[in-house]
Order: structure tokens, then C-alpha cells, then sequence
């Protein structure tokens, strides 16, 4: 920056998006859009699914909130809501593992980074797996991965099919290589649900890179992506550190990934029920058991 | 003294090796420079001693860090110095059928003690020109996608299959994301977890991430005794956790990689001595040592009928991790 900047009358629609890096939950009275730069109603943006109701940029959204947009209302079970993580290497980086735990499951409001549920999607039973990115970045240690192998040999057992909506940082570094075998495991158990032939989505929701996308969440039946969600193996900044160059605009979003063949669909948040329900409905699920 | 190899010579000494290796330096230079009357002979036999309990004493306790440095020493045998060692006939074979042939990932056909095997591993280079090449042993989505139709070759002649794990970690690049390097990383552990052929995975350098894991689900995993494994790098976690490079040692001890550590966390089955000193200070003995590993496991697995293995190898994968459930029931 010069020592006299040149006085800003009026901006709109920056050329590369920063504001996609940090995507926050819409809060207080009035929310901005960091896209169009529009001053919204929080309660609107709400109502709208997170959605900006002028340029249709997708907010962050909070997971209990997502579960609600996309469960059929009084179908669903929690299931594992109490297997806990425990502090296996007795990790200590600014604070020990165990009280960043304790604290990030106060300001969460959640036990782990993943909410297992079994419900229902217009009336089409399937068991689904929401990331909590609120809990430590969606991280996946030894908890989710055994919540997510969990939910797939549920799915395998009753012949459902089974969904992971995906959004996180990748592998737990706090629980080093436990946290890395969770992607063979839930891979695994993968493979036993392809070879049965039960339906596998994967949503891949911003941001999904590291560990998370490159186990089941790049293993889907069906990729269907919200846009311009950031998915990747390696986070931009360690692309950038390796080869030092800059990185091409819409590098690694949604639309990215469609055009390199790695995402089936993009779908806006407020058709993604109907999306997935239409697939479900096509890969030919069988209706509502009698066990759920 | 074990006979040293030609290239460990000149490889560059890192700290904590420097008084044995300037102790044998002056050994040597005893050797040559006199003529060896009794008194001297004695004295050799002295410093050999001396030098032989230097090490020890420095190999006995060293740091979690300074083993990171060990597993990435210059010096240190690569995948195609043990495959040149223990496997006989050695084919290579190239290219993933899709795209290219990268040279960070190596596979081929050969014999294991008389026995048919696929043998796989990432290939770091010695010179510049080679590190080039290889990438520094870190795979591409095309070298992940040639390990896979190499697998699948050898599960439809039911051959087993021996990984060598020693990558800093999957490439991370443009033109790796643009290929699609999660779903090459990922593909490959679904299918390696239901291949229905004996695998074992030894880590020999550094098991970087999810990049080593690539061709790393196995029904037997070793590792080298100063080999390491980890989910990043400890320079990655230092930046991000402890938001200071500086603080990669910190890091290498905190995420507990080194062989004992995942020896007692459960996740590897057999640590595999390396020669005193390191394995870059005698190839042939490590790689005698990790054969005489290989030959015990491969034995255990060989007999498996392919659903049993199959089996097994999903519960070891799944008994992974450390939780508790509501209640108090640890796992």
C-alpha cells in the first residue's frame, strides 16, 4: 500500500474471490456479502438456507441446520453421539489435545466433528454423515473415521444407502498416525459397500482437502458438489509454498473439479435435497423399511 | 568393521554422526599411512572399539527428530537398492495406461526367494538430475494409477504384492490437483483393502502421509528401525500447530512417528533392524535383514485362502484408533 490510497467510491464483485477462504455463518442483525458486497437481513439469509437472497453466494452453514434442510422433519436417530476422543499421543501443541477438546466442544455445542444420523430423504431411508467443520475444522481423527465406518457397515447391514456430507480440513494432526489409518479404514469399508452394491454420495460441501477428500469422500457413486466449494489434496498454501507460483483463478473449486472430471454435479444448497433425492430415487433404494 | 558401500561414503554426515565417522576417518588414515607394527595394530583395535561403543551410545537415545533425519538421509538405500538386493529378475514395468509413466513411483515383476511377486515403492533420486526425475519420490496421480493396474495385475495371477513406502508425501501441484490426486490416493485404498492377494507394506525411508498410505494398506506393515511415519510431515505441523517451522523437532517428537512409537500405538507389526549405524552405512546388511522379514510374514499370509486374507485385513484396519464411548468403554 502507497502512503495515499486512491479513495474506493464504489466496489463490487472483487475479480478472485478472497472472502471464499474464511466462509462464516451469517450472525448478528445484518450480514454483508462478502461477494456482492450487499448488506442483508441475517434473518433472510436464514430463511434462505445461508444463501445470499441477492448474488446467491453460499454462507457457511451451521450442521445442525444443514441435518434440518436435508432429513425428512421427526425421521431421523443420532447415532454414536457419545463416542468421544481421547488424547492417545498426549499431543500438546499451544494447549494440550485434551483441553482443546474440552473447549471446542463448549463454543460447538458438539462432541466430535461428525454428526451419524439414519433418517429419512423423501421417505427414502439412508444413513448420513454430516462433518461439523465448527469442531476443529471438520478434522478427522480416530472418532469420525470409526463413526463413518460405523455408518457404512450400518448402511451395508441394511441395505441403504449411505451418504457423507463432507466439509473439512483433512486428517487430525492431534492424533498423528491413528488419524491417517482412518482413511484406510473407512476405505475400506467402502470397498465392502461397492462390491454390495449400496448406493455411496458423497457432498462434497466448502472445504473438503487433506485426508477427507482423499479417502471415502473421493469414492462416491455420485459427486455432487455445492459451488464453488474449495476440494482438493493439498491446501492451496502448501501448493503454493512447493512450486511457488500463483495459483490459477477458481483453482480447485467445485467448477474446477467438474471440468477435470472429478465431480459429477454441482448443485445450489436449496435443490440439493431434491438432487439427491431424484439419484436415490433412480439408483432404485428400496422405500421406507420397516426398521426405520 | 562392516564393509561400507561406495556411495554411503560420500554422502553428507549429519551432526550426531560426526564423532564416529571423524573417529573412523582417523582410523583409516592409521591404516594407510603406517606400516602396522603390533602397538598400532593395538591401538586400531582400540579406536574400533571406541568408535563401535560411540555409536551405540549416540544410536541408543536418539531424538525423534534426529531420526527424521536418518529416514531422509542422502545416503540412505532407496526402494530400488533393496529390490536390487532381495528380488531376482527384476522387471520394471511403466505407465498407468491413462496418462504417463511417472518415475517417483516404481513397479515391476519379479522373484522373492523363488516366490512370484509385484514389487512397488516410491523411488527418490541420488543426483540432481535423478531427484528431477523421481520428483523426490512424490508421486502423481499417474504413479498412484500405475501402482493400482500393477495390483490389479498381479490380484487376477494371484501374486503377492511387497511395497516399499518412502516418500515425503503425495506431489502437491497444479497439475496433480487438475489429475485428481485425491481420487488416485483414495482409489487405491479402497482397492488395495479388497485385493485378494497377500500385501506387505514396509516403510523403509519416510512414510509421508496420505501418500505413503497410497500403497500402503497391507495385511503385514514393517518399517526400518530409523525409518518414520506420520499423517504430515513435521515441518507441516510445526507451521500449523506450532506456527513456527523452527519447531519441527518439537513437532517430530509430538506426533510420535518413529518405528517404537507406532510399534506401541498398534498400527505396525514388526520393527526390522538396520545395519549399526543406519541402514546407509551397509545396504547388503539391511536389506538381508528386511528380506529374513519378509520371508517370515510372506510365509504366515501365502497359505490364506483370499477370503480369510481379505477378512483379516479389514479387522486389522478396522481396530484402528483410540476412543472412548459414553460409559467409559475404551477402545
Amino acid at each position: 500500500m502507497s502512503d495515499n490510497p486512491p479513495i474506493v467510491w464504489y466496489r463490487r464483485n472483487k475479480k478472485d474471490e478472497p472472502a471464499l477462504e474464511k466462509r462464516s455463518i451469517p450472525a448478528g442483525v445484518f450480514t454483508k456479502c462478502p461477494m456482492c458486497r450487499e448488506a442483508l437481513l441475517t434473518g433472510e439469509v436464514h430463511k434462505n438456507l445461508d444463501v445470499c437472497t441477492s448474488c446467491g453466494h453460499h454462507f457457511a452453514m451451521a450442521t445442525r441446520d444443514r441435518v434440518a434442510s436435508i432429513m425428512d422433519k421427526g425421521s431421523l436417530i443420532e447415532h454414536d453421539a457419545h463416542v468421544e476422543s481421547i488424547d492417545p499421543l498426549g499431543f500438546r501443541d499451544s494447549k494440550k489435545y485434551s483441553d482443546r477438546l474440552k473447549s471446542t466442544r463448549k463454543t460447538s455445542g458438539e462432541v466430535e466433528a461428525l454428526i451419524a444420523v439414519a433418517g429419512r430423504i423423501e421417505n427414502i431411508a439412508v444413513e448420513a454423515g454430516f462433518f461439523v467443520f465448527e469442531f476443529m475444522g471438520g478434522s478427522m481423527g480416530s472418532v469420525v473415521g470409526e463413526k463413518i465406518t460405523r455408518l457404512f457397515e450400518r448402511a451395508l447391514e441394511r441395505r441403504v444407502p449411505a451418504l457423507i456430507f463432507a466439509s473439512s480440513g483433512g486428517a487430525r494432526m492431534q492424533e498423528g498416525i491413528l488419524s491417517l489409518m482412518q482413511m484406510a479404514k473407512t476405505s475400506a469399508a467402502i470397498a465392502r459397500l461397492r462390491e454390495a452394491r449400496v448406493p455411496i454420495l458423497s457432498i462434497l460441501l466448502h472445504p473438503t482437502t487433506g485426508g477427507v477428500a482423499a479417502s471415502f469422500s473421493m469414492l462416491g457413486d455420485l459427486h455432487i458438489a455445492e459451488p464453488k466449494a474449495l476440494i482438493g489434496f493439498a491446501g492451496p498454501r502448501v501448493i503454493q509454498n512447493t512450486i511457488h507460483q500463483n495459483l490459477p483463478p477458481g483453482f480447485q473449486r467445485s467448477e474446477f473439479l467438474l471440468t477435470h472430471g472429478f465431480v459429477d454435479i454441482i448443485v445450489p444448497r436449496k435443490e440439493l435435497k431434491a438432487t439427491i433425492a431424484l439419484a436415490l430415487r433412480w439408483m432404485g433404494t428400496p422405500a421406507v423399511t420397516t426398521r426405520n | 568393521m562392516p564393509p561400507r558401500k561406495e556411495k554411503a561414503k560420500e554422502a553428507p554426515v549429519l551432526d550426531f554422526e560426526r564423532p564416529v565417522v571423524e573417529l573412523e576417518r582417523k582410523i583409516d588414515d592409521l591404516k594407510q599411512r603406517t606400516r602396522l607394527s603390533g602397538e598400532i595394530r593395538r591401538e586400531i583395535e582400540n579406536l574400533e572399539t571406541r568408535a563401535r561403543e560411540l555409536q551405540q551410545h549416540i544410536f541408543s537415545s536418539l531424538t525423534p527428530w534426529q531420526k527424521v533425519q536418518l529416514a531422509r538421509h542422502p545416503g540412505r538405500p532407496y526402494t530400488l537398492d533393496y529390490v536390487s538386493r532381495i528380488i531376482t529378475d527384476f522387471t520394471e514395468l511403466h505407465g498407468d495406461r491413462r496418462f504417463a509413466d511417472d518415475a517417483a513411483m516404481i513397479g515391476g515383476i519379479g522373484f522373492f526367494e523363488g516366490i512370484p511377486v509385484l514389487c512397488l515403492g516410491q523411488q527418490k533420486g541420488r543426483t540432481i538430475k535423478e531427484k528431477l526425475a523421481r520428483n523426490v519420490g512424490m508421486a502423481k496421480p499417474e504413479g498412484y494409477r500405475k501402482a493400482m493396474r500393477l495390483m490389479d495385475m498381479a490380484a487376477r495371477f494371484g501374486k503377492p504384492i511387497i511395497c516399499m513406502l518412502d516418500t515425503p508425501g503425495a506431489f502437491p501441484g497444479i497439475d496433480a490437483e487438475e489429475r485428481g490426486q485425491a481420487e488416485a490416493v483414495a482409489k487405491n485404498l479402497e482397492i488395495m483393502a479388497g485385493l485378494p492377494v497377500p500385501i506387505i507394506a514396509a516403510v523403509i525411508g519416510e512414510g509421508g502421509s496420505g501418500g505413503a498410505l497410497a500403497i500402503g494398506v497391507a495385511d503385514r506393515i514393517l518399517m526400518l528401525e530409523y525409518s518414520v511415519y506420520s499423517v504430515i510431515t513435521p515441518e507441516g505441523c510445526a507451521s500449523i500447530l506450532f506456527r513456527s517451522d523452527a519447531r519441527k523437532a518439537e513437532a517430530a517428537a509430538a506426533m510420535k512417528m518413529t518405528a517404537p512409537d507406532l510399534a506401541r500405538l498398534g498400527i505396525i507389526d514388526e520393527i526390522v533392524p538396520e545395519a549399526p549405524g543406519g541402514a546407509h552405512r551397509n545396504f547388503d546388511l539391511t536389506a538381508r535383514n528386511l528380506a529374513a522379514a519378509l520371508r517370515r510374514h510372506l510365509a504366515d499370509l501365502l497359505p490364506l485362502p483370499p477370503s480369510l486374507l481379505k477378512d483379516l485385513r479389514y479387522q486389522k484396519y478396522r481396530r484402528m484408533g483410540a476412543f472412548v464411548e459414553a460409559g467409559g468403554l475404551a477402545s
